[in-house]
This record gives C-alpha cells, structure tokens and sequence, in this order.
C-alpha cells in the first residue's frame, strides 16, 4: 500500500500576533511547524505502515524552507517526501492549491492518500476534498478513526459529525481528512532523524505536471481577499459575589440574555 | 543544506522534556521513583542509542546529540539526565570502545533500543576517589572468571540488565592488577543490594551491586586483562562530559524558573524583576551558566574528534559546570525567597540535584587533582 500524506506548513498561530494598526499576522519571528491536523494524518499513515506495511510518502507544496517539515515528518518515520515548488504555484488559492496537488498525486500514485482535517492558518478545510474532487475519487472526511482490513482490502473509517459518529468503508482508492483528536502523533526518533540527512527530498516543479497556468497561482485563483478585520473584545467586566448556586444562575441567565446558548 | 538533523533534535529533545519530562519531576523526586514511563518513551525515540552505530542497532547519530539530551532532560528534572549519562557513557561508550566484535554484537543492539539499561561499577565502600584500591575480585578459573565483593553508590543499579564491572583480577608491578568485564543481570550469585537514599536526584536508582561467587565467561571480559584501570579512567573522562552537561542543563533549568518567578512576584508594589539587586544577580548567573556551557561543548569537541584533550577538557567542563549549578541553584533559591525553601517550587530540588554533579564521577577536587596533573606534566 502506498500511501500519500498531504500536510502543510503553518507559523504556529499560539504565538501569533496581529499588527493592531494593519490588522494582518505578523508572522516575522514566529516558528513553523507541521499543521497539526496534518501530523495527525502522518501518525495515521505510520500506524498502518506498522500494522499492514506501507510505505508512507509526504508530499507538501510551499517555498523552500517547507523542506524542514518534510524532514521532520522522514525523521518520525515517512520514506520519502516531495516539494511542491515554483514561482507559478505563489499565491494559488485553496482552488489552485488542491489543483496542482491533485496533479502531483496523480503523478507519484497512491492507494490512499490522508489529509489533515484544516489547517490552523486559514482554517478552510477545502483542500482535501478539492484533491478528492479532481482525482474523481471518493473521500471521507472528519476521521475520528481509521483502520484497514487485510483481507478485504478495505479502509474502514469512523466519521465524526456533532452528535454521532458514522462508520464508512471503501475499496480501492479514496481520501481520507483526519482530525487532530484522532491521536497523538509520535516523537521524532533519532535512527530516522540521522537516517533522513542522507535522503533527498524530491523537488516537483510545473514542468514536472500535466497543468495549465490559468489554473495556478496567483492567476488561477478565483478567491480574492477583499478586506480583513479583527475583532475587538469588550473587556468590561462585571464583579459580583454570591453563592456557588446563584452565581451559576446568574452566568446562566446572562449567557442567554446574550443568546449564546 | 542546513543542518537539518541537529535543528530537528533539538526540537524534539525540547518538546519532550518540556512535556514529558517537566510534569512528572517532582513526583519522582517526592516518591523517590525511578521514571520508568519516561524511560519507556525515550527507549521508542533512540536516545538510549544515540552514539552506538546502525550496525550494532544504534541510530549512529553524533556526541553533540547525545550531550544536548541530558542537558535539556536535567533542565526539569535532574534523575532523568543522569539516566541517560550513565546508560551511555559508563556502559555502552566502554563496550563500543573496547568490546570485541562479538560483545559488540551481543550486548549494544539491546542497550541501543532501551530494552537493556546500563550500568557501570567501579566505587567501593573503600575506593572511592582511591579507586585503585578496589577489593572485588575476579580469580581466573578454567572457562570463567569467579566474582566476589561489593559495589556501593552504582547508577540505575536497580533497572540496570548489563553492567561495566572492575575487579582485581591478580597483582600487577605498580599495584593490584585490574580488569573490566561486562556481567549480565541474570548471572547466578549477582543481586543488587541496599538503595541508597538521596538528598537530590531522588529518582535516580541509586544501589549496592553484591557478587557472590559470580560465574563471568572469559569472553567477557572487556579489553586486555590488566587494562581494567585504565578503560575505568578513560570511561570516566566521557562520563564527566555528561555529568557536565547534567550540571549545565540544571544551571539553565534553574534560571528559566527563576526569571519567570522573579517576573510574577511582586514585593512593594512591584515585581521584583525591576529590582537592581534582582537584575545583577541573574546577569552574572546568566553569563556563568553560559561559559559552563561553552566548557561543555568544547569537551564535547574533545570526545567526538577523539582529541587527546579530551581528559582535561571534561574535567574543566565538569569542575565548573558542577560549581555553576550550585552557585546558580543555590542563589536562584535566594532570590525566590521564603517560596524558594518550600516544595512548592522546584527550586529546592534543583539545588538538592546540583549538589551530586560536585561529587560523582569525581569530585571537584579530583577534577582539579586532573587539571593540575596535566598542566604540571608539560
């Protein structure tokens, strides 16, 4: 089975800041990481590795410092990795994205591919189906678990909704978005992590894919960002002493007056 | 290319200590418990293999690697620091260097996976910083070596499966003569004996090693007969590399609690931070704790280029890594205060684990009986 991981590298939102004057993140200083939907997604795809055989491929499309996550998810135990880069991917929407990484999967060819459920920088979740939908392959989204049957060859997985789960099964191959809830991803270990230095990562570039440039990039997607705000909290606060039973009375009455349950 | 291996680990080392590691100190110090959940964990990501090559099942990664683990590991807890020192540089590092082939092959694929802990044994209730005047002995029988006498003070004794053990095995020209051998848990006549209790690194399995007519086969010795001294030595030279880096680790883990204390307590209506008196001390405390740090990683220089320094430099590194967690830890409580002496904040304790980094593995007065030596022998 292989098994392609898309993930994506994101600045770690805990310790972002927003410009107050410009109202966009200042992303200068602040460290990246794997997005944790996405992570999640690698230790699914590990733990088939482990408990069927698989061989788990990590593909992710950004600028070159992307490199790093792509070498962190070799060192928790992928085999190998691509980097989706070129001047004409800058700037794709979630439209554009989802195209140029449907076309890459397309290319290397999978029996699975995982997704992470969003990611926290643009909070979407539309690129994982988006890749569903041009592959013209099914997908099952929000996986809360995810197993595989040997011998039926089928992928069995647990799909949460708000108030019930909903358990699907598929032949052949499908996409799969995965929540972070689903499990803790594992450490790095260090016999991959000296392992990965001798690996390279395989760059894939538009010359490499079947695309059309009106597609991609900055030109190929429709979303237009027309203004961003930030929302500013009212922070006057109302001291009351009481009982523990009135005071929870009083939370609840004013959590209704403000309709918020 | 960057040097993406070292970026890596050192990201990995952080978020393990600080969300393994950190939460369950005081705990094992409190309970005087052996971490075995951690060291489970850790077994899984290949620390307990970092130096030992593929070959033999190790993940073949460099000394730096291995030094910045028992750093960030002591910065929140001092037990599991030492754990991971002495498994590596007191018993895999002198199998790796002088084991045969086939010792390398028997016993490093196990002590790489964490499946095996180490453990090394050299101090006895009369040989302490006279090492040489060891009284456990190994005669030399048809096929084995026949072991009797006592070990005191021995370094996760208690999960220890194979130890590094020096015995007299006959008299030399200058001496008793000695030797190393490698003895497995599960050798008859070998029990661990009374634990020792601690007043810092209380987690640590601190015990006696009792041998009573322990049969060694031959191949197990480890080097030449009569090298047993000096492999005791030169293992010791690695070991206070890692020693250094626990004390160095306890000296930065001191100073991040303290500066957030001192940040949030608040004493004539202002936080103490603001205070001169505050500021100078955590400035030279700072500075201190950071030529510790560039003692250690010269030594660590030392070992990984095997550079014939490497006996004074990890000495160096270690007398003043040692001196500096104390200062630090000691001054550190001060400035917390009434709260500092209570177990409330781990400040106590890291000034209870700083202390054995003065006296184990050589104490600070053996660290300046080496540098001398070397500096008088030119």
């Amino acid at each position: 089975m292989k098994i392609i991981v898309c993930i994506k590298q994101v600045p770690n939102t805990t310790e972002i800041k927003i410009d107050p004057v410009k109202n966009t993140l200042i992303r200068d200083g602040v460290p990246s990481i794997i997005n944790p939907d996405d992570k999640t997604a690698i230790e699914v795809a590990l733990r088939l590795k482990e408990k069927h055989g698989a061989e788990v491929v990590v593909l992710t499309m950004g600028p070159m410092q992307a490199e790093k996550a792509l070498r962190e998810a070799l060192a928790m135990g992928a085999d190998q990795a691509y980097l989706l880069s070129d001047r004409a991917f800058a700037g794709s929407d979630t439209l554009a994205t989802s195209t140029i990484i449907a076309a890459a999967v397309k290319k290397l060819g999978a029996d699975l591919v995982l997704c992470g459920r969003q990611a926290i920088d643009g909070d979407t979740a539309q690129v994982g189906p988006q890749i569903a939908e041009h592959l013209d392959i099914p997908q099952i989204t929000y996986a809360a678990a995810v197993d595989y049957d040997e011998e039926r060859e089928t992928i069995i997985v647990k799909r949460q909704f708000e108030d019930r789960y909903q358990t699907l099964e598929a032949k052949g191959l499908c996409l799969i978005t995965v929540l972070s809830t689903l499990g803790t991803p594992r450490y790095m270990n260090v016999w991959d992590m000296v392992a990965q230095d001798e690996k390279e990562i395989g760059i894939i570039t538009f010359a490499d894919l079947d695309l059309d440039k009106a597609n991609i990039g900055l030109g190929g997607s429709p979303t237009k960002v027309k203004s961003t705000a930030t929302k500013q909290f009212d922070k006057t606060i109302e001291t009351v002493e009481l009982d523990p039973e009135a005071a929870a009375r009083t939370i609840v009455d004013a959590l209704k007056a403000r309709h918020l349950i | 290319m960057a040097d993406y291996k070292s970026i890596l680990f050192e990201q990995m080392i952080k978020d393990f200590a600080e969300n393994e590691v950190k939460p369950l100190a005081q705990e094992v110090d409190e309970q005087e418990r052996f971490p075995v959940e951690t060291v489970e964990k850790m077994a899984k990501m290949g620390l307990f293999g970092i130096i030992i090559p593929r070959q033999y099942g190790g993940a073949g990664g460099n000394y730096n690697m291995y030094i910045s683990a028992v750093e960030e590991l002591s910065k929140h807890c001092g037990t599991t620091g030492v754990i991971l020192s002495a498994h590596t540089s007191l018993c895999a590092a002198p199998i790796l260097e002088y084991g045969t082939e086939e010792q390398k092959q028997k016993y490093l694929p196990d002590l790489a996976s964490g499946k095996k802990i180490g453990a090394f044994g050299l101090t006895e209730p009369n040989a302490g910083t006279d090492a040489s005047n060891q009284q456990t002995r190994a005669i030399e029988m048809e096929d084995h070596y026949l072991l009797n006498g006592s070990k005191i003070f021995i370094t996760n004794a208690g999960y220890a499966s194979t130890y590094v053990i020096i015995a007299v095995t006959g008299k030399g020209p200058k001496g008793p003569e000695m030797s190393a051998f490698i003895v497995e848990k599960a050798f008859p006549g070998f029990s661990i004996g009374k634990k020792e209790k601690k007043m810092g690194i209380r987690g640590s399995s601190t015990c006696e090693l009792i041998f009573e007519n322990v049969k060694v086969p031959k191949e197990n010795m480890l080097g030449k007969r009569g090298d047993g001294f000096k492999i005791a030595m030169k293992t010791l030279d690695g070991g206070r590399v890692g020693i250094a880096a626990q004390a160095l680790g306890i000296a930065e883990g001191a100073l991040q609690a303290t500066i957030a204390y001192v940040k949030s307590r608040k004493q004539f209506g202002k936080s103490i931070s603001a205070f001169q008196n505050t500021q100078f001390i955590l400035a030279d405390l700072a500075t201190r704790t950071e030529a510790a740090k560039l003692l250690v990683y010269a030594a660590v220089d030392a070992k990984q280029n095997k550079l014939p320094t490497l006996s004074l430099k990890a000495a160096q590194a270690k007398l003043y890594a040692a001196e500096t967690a104390m200062e630090v830890t000691t001054k550190c409580v001060q400035l917390h205060g009434g709260y500092g002496y209570t177990r409330e904040y781990p400040i106590e304790r890291m000034m209870r684990d700083a202390k054995i980094t003065e006296i184990y593995e050589g104490t600070s007065e053996v660290q300046r009986m080496v540098i001398s030596g070397a500096l008088l022998r030119k």
